[in-house]
């Protein structure tokens, strides 16, 4: 009996699929985009996700809201700094995904970092951009009177093509910890580190729901965004030509949606992240009580 | 079973009558005819056209004014345009706001001549437009004044500046409040303004570019175009036009948000609403009742914000309607210019064929109308105070803005179904309600899903409080530091 030929470990390699209501499922359309490397190796067969694809995402940021919109400022604080420990833990895995679809290795781990550092920006502001915008109103009747912030509701999110992951924890930690809920379209062109970033969201105690996270066509999907009859706001990023963009907004109009256009940001400046970027997705809410009636 | 007599019901059948008791309309001073107010003067509108102004208690023309066309609309961009580039935006900040605490302290001067002007224009009753809306419209320039050179500790971290100029288009039920809640903040803030007011209540917007004249601006800051639906297109398309500010239906709204895709204009909007007012079994009954009469009959229900539902807990809806049905036999409808009346002059024909369109609907649909057995005159276009009971949450008069004096009472049982019901319209402009437990007050104005939450009380307005709605209501506040947001690019 011959003893078996000393061959190299077979690596295992991922299934990317879709992050909805806090589970991956594949596509309900069973289609794929074969996604290459630069020399063109097929790294994954990543998800086409459908328009219905969308809707069920919606369905889940939908039932997810009024929980995440009535948790404490705190306790979203902890979620955000949550979801940094564990991407820091996977750092490596993030810059290998991030070079393999492009970025130089020194690119990539810069990228890593910096994304990181973004999501402890935003988790110190979850109790505190509350106290920078909200307002005791000096009203001439006899009423105590309060301006205060209020999470949109659904926000759909047109996420930058590059830089991917960066791109992506920009948009939506912004929107999630002002108490919004999130579907976001990953880059066309880079999908990957969207897939594996909801692998870290999943282990962050961020309930089901909160992030959904589709990959596939822009061109076929953006239109669902911007027209869904139960999305409350829609973030544009670099990725659509003028007529598109136009066309996104036409469509928005359908049910009077917020549209915020994040065209053109360097996401990796300190001026790319802040308050008014929470502020973007949130509704002013003014409270009337009566005094000594 | 029969009820116990209730010792707290009010005794409004003591038989009041009340002499006539109208304002005088010496002192006001309206011209036969108004031209377009373009770069400080009153100017012939291109085509020559002009419409009447009518007095909807009468159907009687009060003047003639211009009909803006698009060459006159391109006139009156330029000139504020002009304007923005020459004196306006090179002023030092506390100037521009001097010359708003003019604006303030005109109206406060002419403040019964334009009451009596906004109640013949527009059917309010004179009550209500010499006490609330000429008073808050003079308030709000008052406040915004103050702003002009303070905008740097309004916005942290970021350096505000103009837009330029703001196209604005605003609706016939508040005109001249209206017209502050947009002017007092844009000039404050550096702007120029095309303002165009409604085709049916134009007459205070001219009175107030006699203001603008006496008080100095310079020539094209502030311009007045007069006008139906098309003029605010003209307005709203214009390419000089740097920022759009709409207040009026939803309907129309998304048609300006769908006109403005692509163009890089700013704009904010105000549109409809169809508000709840909740009222809880511990409330005080009696206020309540004060409260949701003022909810849907303050200024003829036109009012976007307007308790124009309300959800009442089943364990009191017997008597809270009862109170209701007997509080409305004591409202009179008639004469705006009347001291005594409490509901006036539907706004216009047209507005009057819609209500009565929802009379129609609600019946059809099955409801119980009840309506208050006033008197109406004759002439002139009345609605009397209108209430349907069973009607269910998907009826068109639910979740439909009617725009007028005509409430529709749903009841519920727990808290939940309450604020779910109360939540359930495309709107989220304004919400109420009524409970005598502090936690509940503040759970509920937390639940409901619109921009002014008003918690034992209701319709109150003030210029420092932010005013704007959520969902299909609009996007973006007027009133207060958030009002200023519209008017200021942040990103300079």
């Amino acid at each position: 009996m011959n003893r078996p030929a000393r061959t190299p470990r077979v690596p295992v390699a991922k299934t990317y699929k879709l992050y909805i209501g806090g589970a991956f499922p594949r596509t309900e359309s069973g289609r794929y985009i074969a996604h290459r490397d630069p020399a063109g190796a097929v790294i994954a067969n990543v998800c086409r996700a459908s328009r219905k694809d969308f809707r069920n995402a919606v369905v889940a940021a939908r039932n997810a809201f009024g929980g995440w919109a009535g948790t404490s400022a705190y306790l979203r604080g902890q979620v955000l700094y949550r979801i940094a420990e564990m991407l820091e833990g996977r750092r490596e895995q993030f810059a290998a995904e991030l070079a393999k679809e492009g970025s130089s290795k020194r690119r990539a781990a810069a990228e890593v970092d910096a994304s990181i550092d973004r999501i402890i920006h935003y988790a110190g502001w979850s109790d505190k951009y509350q106290q920078v915008f909200s307002a005791v109103n000096p009203v001439a009747s006899p009423h105590f009177n309060f301006s205060v912030l209020e999470p949109t509701g659904v926000v759909a999110i047109l996420a930058p093509e590059q830089p991917a992951l960066l791109g992506f924890v920009s948009n939506v930690m912004p929107a999630i910890v002002g108490g919004n809920t999130v579907v976001v379209l990953a880059s066309e062109s880079r999908p990957l580190p969207a897939i594996s970033f909801a692998e870290v969201l999943h282990a962050s105690d961020v309930p089901p729901g909160v992030v959904n996270v589709l990959t596939g066509r822009r061109a076929e999907l953006r239109r669902e965004l911007a027209s869904h009859m139960d999305v409350n706001a829609l973030v544009v990023c670099d990725g659509d030509d003028a007529d598109a963009r136009r066309e996104l907004q036409q469509e928005a109009a359908e049910n009077v949606k917020r549209v915020i256009e994040r065209c053109g940001t360097d996401w990796r400046a300190e001026r790319a992240a802040g308050p008014y970027h929470i502020r973007d997705t949130q509704e002013i809410k003014t409270t009337w009580h009566p005094v000594g009636i | 079973m029969d009820r116990p007599a209730r010792a707290s019901a009010l005794a409004f059948e003591g038989g009041w009558t009340y002499s006539p008791a109208p304002e005088s309309t010496e002192h006001v001073r309206i011209d036969e005819r108004y031209g377009l107010f373009i770069g400080g003067e009153f100017v012939r509108p291109a085509e020559g056209r002009y419409f009447p102004t009518l007095n909807p208690a009468t159907e009687e023309p009060i003047a003639e004014v211009a009909l803006a066309t698009d060459p006159d609309v391109d006139r009156a961009v330029r000139a504020a345009r002009a304007a923005f580039e020459g004196p306006w935006s090179r002023m030092k900040p506390i100037e521009r706001g001097k010359y708003v605490y003019r604006l303030a302290r005109l109206i406060q001067e002419r403040s019964r001549e334009l009451a009596v002007i906004e109640s013949l224009d527009g059917g309010k009753p004179i009550r209500e437009s010499r006490d609330i809306d000429i008073p808050l419209a003079a308030a709000h320039f008052f406040y915004y004044a103050g702003w002009a050179d303070k905008l740097e500790y309004a916005f942290p971290g970021r350096r505000a500046a103009p837009l330029g100029v703001a196209g604005q288009v605003i609706p016939w039920n508040f005109p001249l409040l209206m017209l502050a809640w947009k002017i007092a903040p844009a000039l404050a803030c550096g702007n120029t303004v095309v303002l165009k007011p409604a085709e049916t209540t134009p007459l205070t917007a001219l009175k107030f570019a006699e203001a603008v004249q006496d008080a100095g601006l310079p020539p094209g800051v502030v311009n007045i175009v007069t006008g139906a639906g098309e003029t605010g297109a003209a307005l709203v398309n214009h390419p000089g036009v740097d920022k759009v500010a709409f207040t009026g239906s939803t309907e129309v709204g998304k048609i300006i948000q769908r006109s403005l895709a692509g163009t890089g204009k700013r704009y904010t909007l105000e549109l409809g609403g169809k508000a709840a007012n909740v009222v809880f079994a511990d409330a005080a009954i009696d206020q309540a009742v004060e409260g949701i009469v003022n909810g849907i009959f303050f200024n003829q229900g036109h009012v976007c914000c307007a308790g124009s539902r309300l959800l009442v807990q089943e364990s009191v809806a017997e008597e809270v309607i009862d109170k209701l049905k007997a509080r409305m036999e004591t409202l009179i409808v008639g004469d705006p210019l009347d001291k005594n009346t409490d509901i006036g002059a539907i706004n216009s024909q047209a507005q009057l064929e819609k209500i009565r369109s929802y009379l129609e609907i609600g019946l059809a649909e099955g409801a119980e109308m009840h309506q208050s057995s006033c008197p109406v005159p004759e002439r002139g276009w009345w609605c009397r105070p209108t209430l349907f009971t069973g009607v269910s949450q998907s009826n068109r008069i639910v979740q439909e803005e009617i725009f007028g004096p005509v409430l529709a009472i749903q009841t519920f049982r727990t808290e939940e179904e309450g604020l779910a019901k109360a939540n359930n319209t495309p709107y989220g402009l304004s919400g109420g309600v009524w409970t005598d437990k502090g936690a509940k007050v503040f759970r509920m104005t937390r639940g409901i899903r619109a921009g002014v939450v008003w918690a034992n009380t209701f319709n109150k307005f003030d210029p420092t409080a932010p005013f704007g709605g959520y969902k299909e209501s609009g996007m973006g506040r007027e009133g207060g530091l958030h009002g200023l947001d519209a008017y200021l690019d942040l990103d300079a």
